[in-house]
């Protein structure tokens, strides 16, 4: 089913190495690119393929090493070196301007003119038709790219690679934002531009999907290439250890749940975004104490926005949120942390730490006005800087200096520094919102040991998280959230992934 | 990550003027870059730039009187630089000191003239605070406007400005207006004025009180938790029960507290009325005051000291070496470039950079 | 960070009318108010607009090289400076060399060197852009006051050019055809900027960057050149602004001259919505409410003290910002530094 032309190598990068302020990023990377072929790229976060990636299509300049385009050695200054010669990217966070349309994003820096400057824009609208309608990309070229569903925005920037004559596609973790028939469909689309001539590589970290797509493997760990594979003699056991270089447990270690009373309770809920609309257009949930709920779903169906009402950072348009018996609908962040609800943010930059805080100081985040920490108005820094000392051998944080500015520290550091603050309250209720997201393999294990762990002691957990092997993974029962509303629980005996990934896509199942 | 020296007591004593000449060096060496561009300027405008420094000099230390006057400079400078200094820790952009200390003035002015009968130790305490209320209550408008709006606190503050200077033109020419032609209020009475021991005022010693107290404020108190969280990291802050719009409100309304303070202490210890002229351009000084001092309310003693022997000694440079004292003004513009552009003096030193809490004001730009 | 305040009070949504519709109603009474006061008080009516449009066009300069510096990503709160400085020179030119033209250049020339001084703190200093345009403003006043010696004159200001039989149209002819060439310039620069910002591929890729920096990046644009370039074009009308001050308006020079222009300039952006046209309209109002304060006497206003009156252009600027920032969304990137690598 392959169409790569092994006879032709349309990339190739020798000994590429590139370094960071504190990190050797990739380290004497080789690669071949054949026509025709999809490629794919493994490797776990922080291994480097995005690094090596953006080298090849010329925004990061390589320390060491050669890169061959079509037979040719060139060395790529900015983007528009590896434009003129071919090369296409589609980043793993869109490059598109929200308030501009779609024909506006896709001529972008090599715009369609008339005399003087002029933008012509009824051609441009033209070209990106002729485009969509030639690789089944299907798009409207004067919609504004800020209200298209995500899925459509990948085919805009498909297709702005596409409109600079890119036959050398690279995809930067495509998949992270489809449903599972969504992604089936990009793999469509790939097999159809393959069969035109189209050279491919695919970045990913998700194993299921290399299998079903790649028609080889290159496998990234630690900034090195440490070997190639065929789809036809691997297995997801086998990949994961190259990417990991141990043996992996895939599934994480569980007993049963126990549940006993209901904790949470939601009921009807709705909740609008930012710019107004109904995200969450009533939502019903329960969770018991001593079970975990996984909400799985693909990201932007109002999961954001329902961990926000939920947590008191966001207003509650109608229905009612009861915690622990205590009716929390528009409570303040303060209060309902101080019923014993922990929350892991989703995004732990933005709402988890203050970077420029020792890690002391982000440990008391939620609790500094509290005993003893503070009393009255005056604060203690002996008693926080012990605690923060205790949390930190505890959790095992690393460097373990309870001193030093969280910034500074990595991503899986950072969510252990989240983790411990949170995990070391008296809970009822544990809200986890993309809890792994972008953090090292080991980070992840002892994130969902700790998860399951505090299951096990009483507290009601729901887990939020776009990765679907996360959540079947972590949960006792299933959510599946789409448009807006829990279109299914299923108990995580039922929840199968296909069955998961069609109510992902709002089908019945 | 801490290197375990040995607990010898020079090496400690090494480890601790290495991180104080860390802190130090880079307002210390845009001073100098200043002064050195400013003397450059002085040399080509036809001046003698060493003879201009030194009658600055003397004008400013050269003897007790001119320490006196230094003082008196700084006094309301110190003022000045705490509220920029303080607003600028919950990533507020206070400009609006001038109007906050003109507004303090008068109040403080009227509530000196106006309350007849009053013993000192109620009378003066009375004025002052008075003053310092209506600086407050000025600049908290701007940060209810902050909160409620979103307008950013750049523009309105110094609309504020331009509003204060015309409704003290108002006070002072209309209903709080003195006998006699000039539009000033009455002196204020005995009882409020706020005296000097020797040639050292009485404000300048009030002003380091509120220096310390600043200081404590931040770095000791919940309170101080939560303006700087929500400085550094208003989301989080959110995130952590701290009720932003409101310390936002707090922030503005304290840092015109201590602007309206120095209005009134300025009106009542140094000018003993409300006049016309009084003191303009003090609240840009205030914000290069605060970014010399890197934001910290005991940085901003040194810093306002030396922009209050630059002012003492201004006219004095005027007088002997014939060089406008406008030249200070230019000089001053320049500490605050190289002390923000702290990228190139860094460079010129060689010198790391400092583990600090930096705060960005850009945020919150447009809504 | 658009359209919610800083507490995330959508309580302001319940106030929330539809703007457009309002606006167009506004428009509409403000034409047959302004009718109605010509027919009233003529000569008083025309002299008043008159200085309405006069009054807008520093305001308006300043608004247009705010919002192409924002629309590129970058912050420009240094447009006080800017025109100061620029009105500063410009006068010196003149009284130096009693070349009219050789004056507006040299003051468009000093616009511009200090929009590129803000590039350069912004771009690779990376200062934060707040700081950078007060130490524009700190430091044209500094300048200002020491360079500047009482008692320079020059040999008189640059006359308005009547249009020709234009010129005598009843109304329209006072108020548009007999006016001096940078306030002919000024309208002709709105429009221009406005076709320039949304049709020509520099306005194109100008917006891209400060949207989205890291797209236009993706697609070969030169972020932090056109950023500098942008900075730098948008000072040249800032500085053209007080060249006019000067130049035209007043005809000599004083300290802190341009009162707080440039800051009324930044409200007027916004509620303008970042658009040359939009911020012609909000500078015309503000041009209108400054001309107005010399016609409180006619009115019969003149039972309040003049103090109150000088203050209206600043409560007016508060309110507007009051009640527009929080509805318009300013370009997405701008403030942020840009660092790819």
């Amino acid at each position: 089913m392959s169409n790569a032309d092994k006879s032709t190598i349309v990339l190739e990068a020798k000994g590429i190495t590139k370094r960071f302020p504190g990190v050797l990023a990739n380290d004497n990377v080789d690669l071949k690119l054949y026509k025709g072929e999809v490629l794919a790229l493994l490797g776990e976060n922080g291994a480097g393929k995005s690094t090596l990636m953006n080298m090849l299509y010329g925004l990061y300049h390589p320390d060491e090493g050669e890169i061959w385009i079509k037979g040719e050695q060139i060395e790529l200054k900015n983007p528009r070196d590896a434009i003129d010669r071919g090369v296409g990217m589609v980043h793993q966070h869109f490059q598109l301007v929200p308030v501009m349309t779609v024909a506006e994003n896709v001529m972008l820096g090599s715009e369609i003119t008339s005399r003087g400057g002029i933008l012509a824009r009824r051609r441009a609208e033209k070209r990106v038709n002729e485009l969509s309608h030639q690789y089944g990309l299907e798009v409207d070229p004067t919609a504004m790219v800020e209200d298209l569903p995500v899925g459509t925005q990948q085919r805009v920037e498909i297709i702005k690679a596409l409109y600079r004559d890119a036959d050398i596609l690279i995809l930067d973790e495509p998949t992270a934002v489809l449903t599972p028939q969504e992604a089936n469909e990009l793999f469509r689309i790939m097999r159809d531009l393959t069969a035109q001539g189209v050279s491919i590589i695919f970045i990913t970290h998700k194993l299921k999907e290399v299998l079903a797509v790649a028609d080889r493997i290159g496998v990234l760990r630690g900034g090195r290439m440490v070997g190639t594979a065929e789809p036809a003699t691997s297995t997801e056991t086998s990949l994961a250890e190259m990417m990991v270089g141990r043996s992996v447990i895939l599934k994480v270690e569980k007993d049963q749940a126990r549940p006993e009373d209901i904790v949470l309770r939601v009921e009807n809920l709705q909740v609008k975004d930012d710019r107004g609309h109904m995200a969450v257009k009533g939502v019903d949930l329960e969770i018991r104490a001593g079970e975990i709920v996984g909400i799985a779903g693909v990201q932007g169906n109002g999961q954001r926005e329902l961990v926000e009402a939920l947590t008191g950072l966001r207003p509650v348009e109608a229905g009612q949120v009861t915690i622990d018996n205590v009716e929390t609908t528009n409570y303040s962040p303060r209060q309902i942390t101080e019923l014993g609800v922990a929350h892991i943010p989703e995004d732990r930059e933005k709402h988890g730490l203050v970077m420029a805080y020792t890690l002391a100081d982000n440990m008391v985040l939620n609790n500094y006005y509290r005993q003893p920490f503070a009393r009255g108005i005056v604060m203690n820094k002996e008693a926080i800087v012990e605690k923060g000392t205790e949390l930190v051998k505890e959790f095992d944080v690393r460097p373990p200096n309870v001193n030093a500015t969280a910034g500074k520290l990595s991503g899986g550091n950072k969510q252990k520094v989240i983790v411990a603050r949170e995990f070391s309250r008296p809970t009822v209720l544990l809200i986890a919102a993309q809890p792994t997201r972008g953090i090292d393999v080991g980070s992840i294990e002892f994130i969902h040991n700790q998860i399951v762990a505090q299951r096990d002691q009483g507290v009601a957990v729901l887990v939020v998280s776009a990765e679907l092997d996360e959540v079947l993974g972590l949960a006792d029962q299933v959510a599946v959230m789409f448009d807006g509303r829990i279109v299914k629980t299923l108990p995580i005996e039922e929840a199968t992934r296909e069955r998961v990934g069609l109510l992902m896509a709002g089908s019945e199942a | 990550m801490t290197t375990e020296e040995k607990s010898d007591s020079s090496g400690r004593a090494i480890q601790i003027l290495q991180r104080i000449w860390r802190s130090l060096s880079v307002p210390l060496f845009s001073v100098f870059l200043a002064a050195l561009i400013g003397a450059i300027i002085l040399w080509l405008s036809g001046a003698n730039p060493l003879g201009a420094y030194w009658a600055l000099l003397q004008g400013a230390l050269g003897s007790p009187e001119a320490v006196g006057r230094t003082l008196e400079k700084a006094t309301p400078l110190v003022f000045s630089g705490l509220a920029v200094a303080f607003a600028f820790k919950a990533g507020l952009f206070n400009i609006g000191g001038q109007g906050q200390l003109l507004i303090g003035g008068i109040v403080a002015a009227y509530l000196g003239f106006a309350i007849d009968g009053l013993p000192f130790i109620i009378h003066m305490p009375l004025a002052l605070l008075g003053g310092s209320l209506a600086g407050a209550l000025w600049a908290a408008i701007a940060g209810a406007l902050k909160t409620y709006t979103g307008a950013h606190e750049v523009i309105t503050t110094i609309m504020l400005n331009y509003i204060a200077i015309n409704l003290t033109d108002f006070l002072a020419n209309g209903p709080w207006k003195d006998t006699g032609i000039i539009a000033r209020t009455p002196k204020v009475l005995d009882t409020a004025v706020i005296p000097s021991w020797g040639f050292i005022p009485l404000g300048f010693l009030i002003a380091v009180l509120m220096a310390v107290l600043t200081y404590y404020l931040l770095f000791k108190t919940t309170w101080g938790y939560a303006i700087r969280t929500t400085g550094l990291n208003a989301e989080a802050a959110k995130y952590a029960g701290i009720k932003v719009g409101r310390v936002i409100i707090l922030t503005m309304a304290f840092s015109g507290f201590l602007a309206g303070m120095g209005g009134s202490v300025e009106t009542l210890g140094v000018i003993g009325r409300y006049q016309p002229g009084f003191n303009v351009g003090l609240g840009f000084d205030g914000i290069t005051i605060a970014l010399l001092a890197k934001t910290n309310p005991l940085g901003v003693i040194p810093a306002a000291l030396l922009l209050g022997a630059m002012d003492a000694g201004g006219s004095q440079m005027q007088f002997d070496a014939g060089v406008r004292f406008q030249i200070i003004d230019v000089i001053k513009a320049l500490i605050l470039f190289f002390v923000s552009a702290d990228v190139i003096v860094r460079k010129i030193l060689g010198a790391r950079a400092v583990d600090e809490e930096k705060v960005t004001l850009s945020t919150g730009w447009g809504g | 960070m658009a359209t919610t305040t800083t507490t995330g009070a959508t309580a302001k949504q319940g106030l929330k009318l539809d703007a457009g519709l309002v606006g167009r109603v506004a428009i509409i009474l403000v034409a047959i108010a302004a009718l109605a006061y010509y027919f009233i008080q003529p000569q008083q009516a025309t002299a008043v607009y008159a200085s309405t449009l006069r009054q807008s066009t520093p305001i308006v300069l300043g608004a247009l090289c705010g919002l192409i510096g924002e629309r590129t990503g970058i912050i420009n709160i240094g447009i006080e400076g800017q025109m100061l400085l620029g009105a500063f020179i410009a006068f010196m030119v003149n009284v130096y060399t009693g070349n009219l033209i050789l004056a507006a250049l040299a003051g468009v020339l000093t616009g511009a060197l200090l929009g590129l001084f803000l590039a350069w703190m912004s771009i690779t200093l990376k200062m934060d852009q707040i700081i950078g345009g007060t130490v524009i403003n700190i430091l044209a006043l500094g300048l200002t006051s020491f360079f500047y010696v009482a008692g320079l004159t020059t040999k008189g200001k640059i006359q308005p050019i009547p249009l020709g039989p234009l010129a005598d149209i009843p109304l329209l002819g006072p108020i548009f055809f007999n006016n001096a060439p940078i306030t002919y310039l000024t309208i002709i620069l709105v429009f221009f900027f406005q076709f320039a910002l949304f049709r020509t591929v520099w306005g194109l890729r100008s917006r891209a960057v400060g949207e989205h920096p890291s797209a236009a990046d993706t697609v070969g644009i030169r972020v932090n050149v056109m950023r500098y370039m942008n900075t730098t074009l948008a000072g040249c009308l800032s500085g053209l602004a007080g060249a006019y001050l000067t130049l035209e308006a007043v005809g000599s020079f004083e300290r802190g001259m341009t009162n707080g222009r440039g800051f009324v300039a930044l409200a007027v952006m916004i509620f303008g919505k970042w658009t040359p046209l939009g911020s012609w309209g909000a500078a015309l109002l503000f041009g209108f409410a400054t001309a107005l304060q010399t016609q409180f006497q006619f009115l019969g206003l003149d039972f309040i003290p003049h103090q109150f009156v000088g203050m209206f252009p600043y409560v007016l600027t508060i309110v507007v910002l009051a009640g527009f920032v929080g509805r318009s969304r300013p370009p997405a990137a701008e403030g942020k530094v840009y660092d790819p690598e």
